[in-house]
């Protein structure tokens, strides 16, 4: 199959490719910058920064997020810490390292090129934030501390207690409100994207809807950057927050961007279990926790016993035994399928038999309660709060959950879409991670992509526009798309039918999760294929919404974000469905070593699946990127 | 372990817009195991609603983690309710028992007011930020981190006041309706780091200033600690404050000599 997705990837070696560029790309000088328009979609981290600096840069710049403010982004909840290669240890890590960590960690599905530069710029990063006033943890000398995380011998990650998100977020959010109080960015607060606007063949602006007033209103500019994060939530269930959603991806995908790996999802090893049927949201436990904290089961299916009374060697620390060189630290992939392994043979723990335990009492005998507490404290606490339990006395109990997506927007080296002019960045693109992504790198690519490559990058594209007129919202396009997004509208609220948004959802989230979760078959696949769409159907005919399309209407912001993920859903499957091999996150039962590892196929998959839309979201067509390997060669990924 | 509350009453505060006046809704929750969290119970109660064909309780909320400070309910008058450091998303049905009555309102006061329902617009917080809630560092050329030491302890107290979600309990607990908390916690975080030196009074004095021009004055209640999810100390008031005073007899003296 020949390809018709140019990565332009730079030329020269690996590790001159970035330096390559910026010494050829083209730039717009200081003077002209002020004359292009930039809409940023999303403030988290990869919005923030770029919009801020953007703004810094000169380029006008008008930011959208359907938050009241850019603090609250999702971003915010991250816990853990942030990559980069520093190597203040002297353990041996270098920016090769941690390209080739990430490169193995998405199990050999990842573009060298960005991965590469994305070590490259890591370092930047702590550089720019500790600038920025964002206080990591110290050691006693002043210097900065690191820790280990998942997939990694070395300690790489940078964290800010157990609030490393929250705090990089409150950085990027005061370097945007500076350029907000400055008038560098126009924010528009409360607004929703609710479909991108393409003129003859490039993306002209956006239509947004206020949710305070309901009203539509078009946008233009020369360039369009989406940073709107993941689709993690199209599981229901995830440790995403309530109001992420894939629309502002998945509206640029109905408008010509192909959308990149759909069935790369991540399942995070370390979450609550669910309690209830009725539950809303999961909650997640930092996979820090995995430094010191030993995951176990009861050897013997159904031993119900309190856990200190199952003796030591009654117990199986299956990662341990099995991943004797990461242990306890083995990838999230690996992990969560091992806890769905005992699970499934009735190892399971706690009232409902699933979860496993993840056990500090050999910590805090090691190191003491207060040390324990003074790494974990706030995790511990909220753990507690959650379930009642004091995980100080008790094992804490995980289960895996929907986390995270490699999958997303398609983009080339610069982080373009397939649309001329669209850009995707942070969780909404697909480019860094491959089929698996390793802790602490989303923060990294987040704010790589914003502070450190796309004002970069996009003033390649936008030289060209320099001085030549580009259609603004009196075109009849942007009234064609606001009357769609109107109708649309109008649809949800006059069906009339039944049943709300959120009972859709759950249902939907359910059959992803049975059939395309962290286990797929072909049959499931087929199953979930069937019944997507016969649920498509009903949620069109039966969907209730209350209230009107005027003014503020949760339930209707709602029905639109589950609409978008009904045929994102249908993708998913069908992603999962024709890549017939495992790899990282993407696990097919038919596909796996003796031992029950993901068995790859590099010779059929070693390439990126990117979807382009046909109007009929069961039959979108499958484009591919071959990913060529120059530095890496490709390997079993183990951790034994 | 889990156990099931049975026969509690809500009392709802219901508005529709920021110009009309609103009114208290009674709803019975007849059964709910205690494992649910508080705003579990409201996303129940809201599909009821919208079965029954009424209008869903309109409410902010998003992490649920406690983290993204959008979560903002009046529980029985208590800023995120009964229990102590937590947000309303991280409270939990056992702090209640059967037959209870629990009052949910929106922040009562007068700089944020209401959008609908349980919902308020927090913006002038965006504001207090934008006046100065920042170090002004542009992208790109910042010296390697390790250059800038920082002790561990100065490090520690600054994350301490870092930790501040942007909430707006405290403005809510304080019977002036006063911001003092939440600015202190932003100007202390920047003004105990070295990189925050540089503009260490114009910020106090910006961001102070434009507190002053939104919310009420502080009259040391100590409300505002005692509702903060984040358990943000009331210390970081003084420190705003000695900032603040310092900054209008310096920023005064480098005045006069331009
Ligand atoms: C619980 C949790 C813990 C995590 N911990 C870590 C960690 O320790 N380390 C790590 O590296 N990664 C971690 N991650 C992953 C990481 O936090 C995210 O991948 C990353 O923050 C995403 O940033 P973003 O800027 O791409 O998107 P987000 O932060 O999700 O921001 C999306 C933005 O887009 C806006 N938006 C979305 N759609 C629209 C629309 N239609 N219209 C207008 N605005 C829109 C939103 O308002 C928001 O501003 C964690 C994730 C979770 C769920
Ligand atoms: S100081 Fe506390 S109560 Fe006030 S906004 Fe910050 S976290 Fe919320
Ligand atoms: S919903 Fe985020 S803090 Fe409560």
């Amino acid at each position: 199959m020949s390809s018709i997705l140019d990565s332009k990837t730079p030329e020269g070696p690996l590790a001159d490719k970035w330096q390559n560029f910026k010494a050829n790309e083209k730039l717009v000088n200081p003077a002209n910058k002020r004359k292009f328009k930039v809409i940023v979609v999303g403030t988290g981290l990869a919005g923030a920064s770029a919009a801020a600096t953007l703004a810094e840069l000169g380029y006008q710049v008008d930011a959208f997020t359907f938050h009241d403010s850019p603090r609250r982004a999702h971003s915010i909840a991250a816990q853990g810490g942030i990559n980069a290669a520093k190597n203040y240890r002297g353990d041996g890590d270098s920016v090769h390292r941690l390209f080739y960590d990430t490169i193995k960690g998405g199990d050999f599905r990842s573009r060298e090129s960005n991965v590469h530069r994305l070590a490259e710029v890591s370092v930047n990063i702590i550089d720019q934030m500790v600038a920025q006033g964002v206080p990591f943890a110290r050691e006693y000398g002043g210097m900065l501390d690191n820790r280990s995380f998942g997939g990694a011998q070395v300690s790489r990650t940078f964290y800010a207690r157990g609030q490393t998100g929250q705090q990089l977020l409150l950085g990027a959010y005061q370097q945007l409100a500076r350029q907000i109080g400055q008038g560098g960015v126009r924010l528009f607060n409360r607004s929703e994207l609710v479909d991108v606007v393409v003129i003859e063949g490039r993306a002209a602006g956006i239509v947004v809807r206020d949710l305070m007033t309901g009203e539509l209103s078009s946008h233009s500019a020369h360039a369009v950057v989406l940073a709107t994060g993941g689709y993690g939530n199209a599981f229901f269930l995830s440790t995403n927050a309530m109001a992420c959603n894939v629309t502002a991806a998945w509206r640029a995908h109905k408008r010509g961007a192909f959308f990149a790996n759909p069935c790369y999802t991540q399942i995070h090893p370390t979450c609550i279990p669910q309690s209830d049927d009725f539950q809303s949201k999961l909650t997640l436990m930092s996979e820090s926790l995995r430094n010191d904290g030993r995951v176990w089961v009861p050897k013997v299916a159904g031993d119900n016993r309190e856990p200190h009374l199952i003796p030591e060697d009654e117990r199986d620390y299956y990662l341990e035994r099995l991943y004797p060189s990461f242990g306890n630290l083995a990838p999230r992939d690996i992990s969560s399928r091992a806890a769905k392994r005992a699970v499934d043979a009735g190892q399971g723990v706690g009232p409902k038999q699933n979860g496993v335990y993840l056990d500090f009492g050999e910590a805090i005998g090691r190191l003491g309660r207060d040390t324990v507490a003074e790494r974990y404290g706030n995790l511990f606490d909220m753990y507690e709060r959650i379930t009642g339990e004091n995980p100080y006395d008790v094992p804490m109990r995980i289960y895996p959950a929907s986390h995270y997506t490699m999958g997303g927007l398609w983009v080339d080296y610069e982080l373009m879409t397939t649309i001329p002019g669209l850009y995707a960045a942070g969780e909404a693109n697909f480019s860094d991670h491959g089929a698996n992504r390793l802790g602490a790198s989303a923060l990294m690519q987040g704010l790589s992509d914003g502070y450190f490559v796309l004002p970069y990058t996009i003033s390649n594209y936008l030289s060209e526009w320099l001085n030549k007129s580009v259609p603004d919202t009196s075109h009849p396009e942007f009234a064609k798309v606001e009357n769609e997004a109107r109708d649309r509208y109008n649809r949800f609220a006059s069906v009339g039918g039944t049943r709300s948004p959120d009972w859709f959802h759950r249902e939907l989230g359910k059959i992803i999760w049975d059939y395309c979760g962290m286990e797929r078959t072909e049959a499931g696949l087929e199953k979930a294929l069937g019944e997507i769409p016969a649920l498509y159907e009903e949620f069109k005919k039966d969907l209730r919404v209350t209230g009107g399309t005027d003014g503020l209407n949760q339930t209707l912001e709602k029905a639109g974000r589950v609409e978008d993920f009904f045929e994102l859903g249908m993708l998913m499957c069908r992603d999962a469905l024709d890549r017939k091999e495992s790899c990282g996150g993407h696990f097919r039962a038919e596909y796996q070593t003796e031992e029950g590892e993901a068995l790859r196929d590099d010779d059929n998959f070693a390439h990126v699946a990117a979807w382009e839309n046909t109007g009929d979201p069961m039959a979108p067509n499958r484009h591919v990127e071959d990913l060529v390997y120059e530095e890496v060669h490709f390997q079993t990924r183990s951790y034994k | 372990m889990t156990n099931t509350l049975k026969n509690l009453t809500l009392k709802v505060w219901r508005q529709d817009g920021p110009n009309t006046s609103g009114s208290f809704e009674t709803h019975t929750i007849e059964e709910i195991t205690d494992e649910a969290s508080f705003l579990e119970m409201i996303d129940i109660l809201n599909e009821r609603l919208i079965e029954d064909g009424e209008e869903a309780i309109v409410f902010d909320h998003d992490c649920r983690e406690g983290i993204c400070g959008t979560c903002s309910l009046m529980i029985n008058g208590q800023a995120h309710g009964p229990e102590r450091g937590t947000a309303t998303c991280q409270l939990h049905m056992r702090k209640f028992s059967s037959g209870d009555t629990i009052v949910i309102e929106p922040w009562r006061a007068s700089a944020f007011p209401i959008i609908r329902d349980l919902m308020v617009d927090r913006s002038s917080f965006d504001r207090i930020v934008e006046a100065g809630g920042y170090i002004t560092a542009a992208t790109g050329g910042a010296p390697d981190a390790n250059l800038i030491p920082v002790p561990k302890p100065v490090s520690d107290a600054a994350m301490d006041a870092a930790q501040c979600i942007g909430c707006g309990a405290c403005v809510a607990a304080c019977p002036n309706g006063a911001a003092n908390l939440f600015t202190a916690a932003k100007i202390t975080h920047l003004n105990l780091l070295p990189q925050g030196q540089a503009e260490r009074y114009s910020r106090a004095e910006d961001m102070v200033e434009t507190m002053d021009s939104y919310f009420g004055s502080c009259t040391n209640h100590g409300e505002c600690e005692a509702a903060c999810p984040k358990e943000i100390s009331i210390d970081v008031i003084a420190l705003m404050n000695a900032d603040y005073r310092k900054a209008k007899v310096q920023n005064r003296k480098q005045l006069s000599r331009t």
